[in-house]
């Protein structure tokens, strides 16, 4: 029984995410014996091959370096794992949006189930996940003779980087004419990823407008905190999309999350409700978020944040 | 160009689910039940289509109970001019779905077929992937913008980063993400309308599907309960709190 592991990454670099998928990795093989692979497909990956093959657990590194990877569009990179699949006995990835986008796939392809979202693993064959918005936790049983799954990163504590993992090319180059990349527009921000980040400050609608956002840059400056925001802020153009927490936007669990003119609605709390201290900010005191806030602070946003930024 | 759209019968956003107490499954007896939040989404996005003259038939389809027949009336309601119902009071997991709904793509040969991203009480976010797959066509998953020119359609993904735009060779596969449009309400003239448009009820039979699964739920449970905190009455307490008793800061 082996396990391979998707690697997440970008701009030629190995995100963050993929050391949690490992130590999710590591359980199943705890649990059942077996090697652990990362499979690296893109174009110009060395250096993502190199962080990956420090991942302590991970003997192997497998790396996909051809053009019809780059961007790893669902088709190819579906794919190429179809194709290596036949040597393991669990295939995992983040579930970030390019694990989302192709691991069905493979699972569809090789007919099986796909397990998404794990949060725990039981043995090598049974794992719980969050359904319902995280309103239920399920655990599920697979009799698949393959598993396909993808990982929640802020379930699993990441392994360190001290390993010391081989590095192998993989030749297999796949035929795609059916989807074309045509351009990314990123965010640019110096500061860490929502997912990673210890502290994470985010605004709601209460904010008012996209101006006002930068009430939490100085606060988040001096936290080396993550910006996010709620769907109403999303949606009323006031931040841009990859900044949402929530049930269908980032799952974050930091050390200190705090909401700002949030009124918690569960679509929100199922993002950033296993953060470990949780700090709400809203003017109305009935607000929900209250409910689950370990210090809630009443008041208007626009006093309590200068304040806040000059006393920390 | 025809277009399918797969809507879901699930709990309606706004309700709170509770665990049963023997922990066989949640407990959805007597809960208000809507279509799928990504679905209502699809169905629009199919509509639009159709009324700038892209789609000339727009074909809503639905796996699931007898009552699941609602959910497809409210989209003919909302514009799909007719519905197939593949009927199972069996839970039909996110592949058997895309089994069906393959069978129900090669018998209907659409140009575009626009599913959710993600049913709300699953969570699965697979069933369109699934679908791509089986069917041999490309994919554009969590799309904020659809553009149909040709033999080809542009989408707009919303990725971890960002935005992603992506073209694909039409057939293709397509689901919504939250902000890909603002769905109508149904109006009651409408409503009477779609009472009368072609429904058609099908079995996983007559597609040759098997809709076991080898997944099976051992047990649901409540997720641990956060307790609300405390109220601070001040920054400066907040700030106290947090560097000596949280110790977080
Ligand atoms: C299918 C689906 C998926 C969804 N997914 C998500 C998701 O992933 N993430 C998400 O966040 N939402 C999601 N939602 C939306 C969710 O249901 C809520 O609508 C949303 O979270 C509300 O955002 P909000 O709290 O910013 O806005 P509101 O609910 O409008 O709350 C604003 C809060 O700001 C407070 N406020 C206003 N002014 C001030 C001030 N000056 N000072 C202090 N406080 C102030 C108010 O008291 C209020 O509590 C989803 C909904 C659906 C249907
Ligand atoms: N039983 C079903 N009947 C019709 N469509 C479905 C069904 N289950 C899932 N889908 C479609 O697939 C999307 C994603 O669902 P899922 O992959 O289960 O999260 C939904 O938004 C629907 O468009």
């Amino acid at each position: 029984m082996s396990i391979l592991v998707l690697a997440d990454h970008h701009d030629g670099q190995l995100a963050g995410t993929t050391a949690h998928v490992v130590a999710a990795a590591q359980e199943i093989a705890n649990a059942g014996g077996g090697d652990i692979d990362v499979l690296v497909a893109g174009e110009g990956v060395t250096a993502v091959a190199e962080s990956a093959a420090k991942l302590e657990g991970v003997s192997r590194v497998r790396v996909a370096d051809h053009a019809v990877y780059a961007h790893q569009l669902a088709e190819p990179l579906g794919a190429l794992l179809v194709e290596l699949a036949g040597d393991y006995s669990h295939v995992l990835a983040s579930a970030s949006t390019t694990g989302k986008n192709v691991m069905p796939r493979l699972a569809a392809l090789k007919d099986v189930s796909q397990l998404s979202d794990v949060i725990g693993v039981e043995s090598a064959d049974t794992f719980s996940r969050p359904i319902y918005a995280g309103n239920a936790i399920a655990t599920v049983k697979s009799d698949d003779a393959l598993k396909v799954i993808t990982v929640r990163a802020t379930g699993f504590d990441a392994v360190n980087g001290e390993g010391n993992a081989s590095i192998e090319a993989v030749e297999t180059v796949v035929e795609n004419s059916q989807s074309t990349f045509i351009k990314e527009d990123l965010a640019q921000s110096d500061r860490p990823e929502l997912g990673a980040a210890k502290v994470v400050i985010s605004g709601g609608r209460g904010m008012g407008n996209g101006e006002n956002f930068k009430l939490l840059d100085g606060i988040a400056d001096k936290l080396g905190a993550a910006i996010g925001a709620s769907r109403a802020a999303v949606d009323a153009g006031y931040v841009p999309n990859d900044m949402q927490v929530g049930q269908t936007g980032k799952i974050v669990a930091p050390d200190l999350y705090i909401a700002v003119g949030i009124s918690g609605a569960i679509q929100h709390l199922a993002g950033m409700k296993d953060s470990k201290v949780i700090v709400a900010i809203n003017q109305d005191d009935e607000a929900p978020i209250f409910q689950v806030a370990d210090y809630g602070l009443v008041g208007d946003l626009f006093q309590v944040l200068p304040e806040l930024e000059s006393k920390l | 160009m025809k277009v399918l759209v797969a809507v879901k019968r699930v709990i309606d956003y706004n309700v709170k689910i509770r665990v049963k107490p023997d922990h066989s499954d949640v407990d959805l007896t007597n809960v208000k039940m809507a279509m799928n939040p990504f679905c209502e989404i699809a169905v629009e996005e199919a509509v639009r289509l159709k009324e700038k003259g892209v789609a000339t038939e727009v074909v809503a389809v639905t796996v699931g109970p007898k009552a699941a027949q609602e959910q497809l009336r409210t989209a003919m309601a909302l514009g799909a001019d007719r519905a197939i119902h593949v009927q199972s009071d069996d839970k039909v997991e996110s592949l058997a779905v895309a089994k069906l709904l393959k069978g129900v793509v090669d018998e209907e040969q659409p140009g575009l077929v626009i599913l959710g991203k993600q049913a709300i009480d699953t969570d699965n976010n697979q069933t369109g992937q699934m679908l791509a797959a089986l069917s041999g066509l490309p994919q554009g998953t969590f799309a904020s913008e659809v553009d149909i020119q040709g033999e080809k359609v542009s989408v707009i993904r919303e990725i971890d980063g960002g935005l992603q735009t992506v073209e694909l060779s039409l057939p293709a596969i397509v689901t919504t993400d939250l902000r890909l449009n603002e769905p109508r309400y149904a109006k009651l003239p409408d409503i009477m309308k779609a009472k009368k448009k072609p429904l058609a009820v099908k079995t996983p039979e007559d597609y040759g599907v098997a809709t076991a699964s080898k997944v099976s739920l051992v047990k649901v449970e409540a997720p641990a309960e956060r307790k609300g905190g405390v109220k601070v009455g001040s920054v400066d307490e907040l700030v106290d709190k947090l560097k000596n008793e949280a110790k977080v800061l």
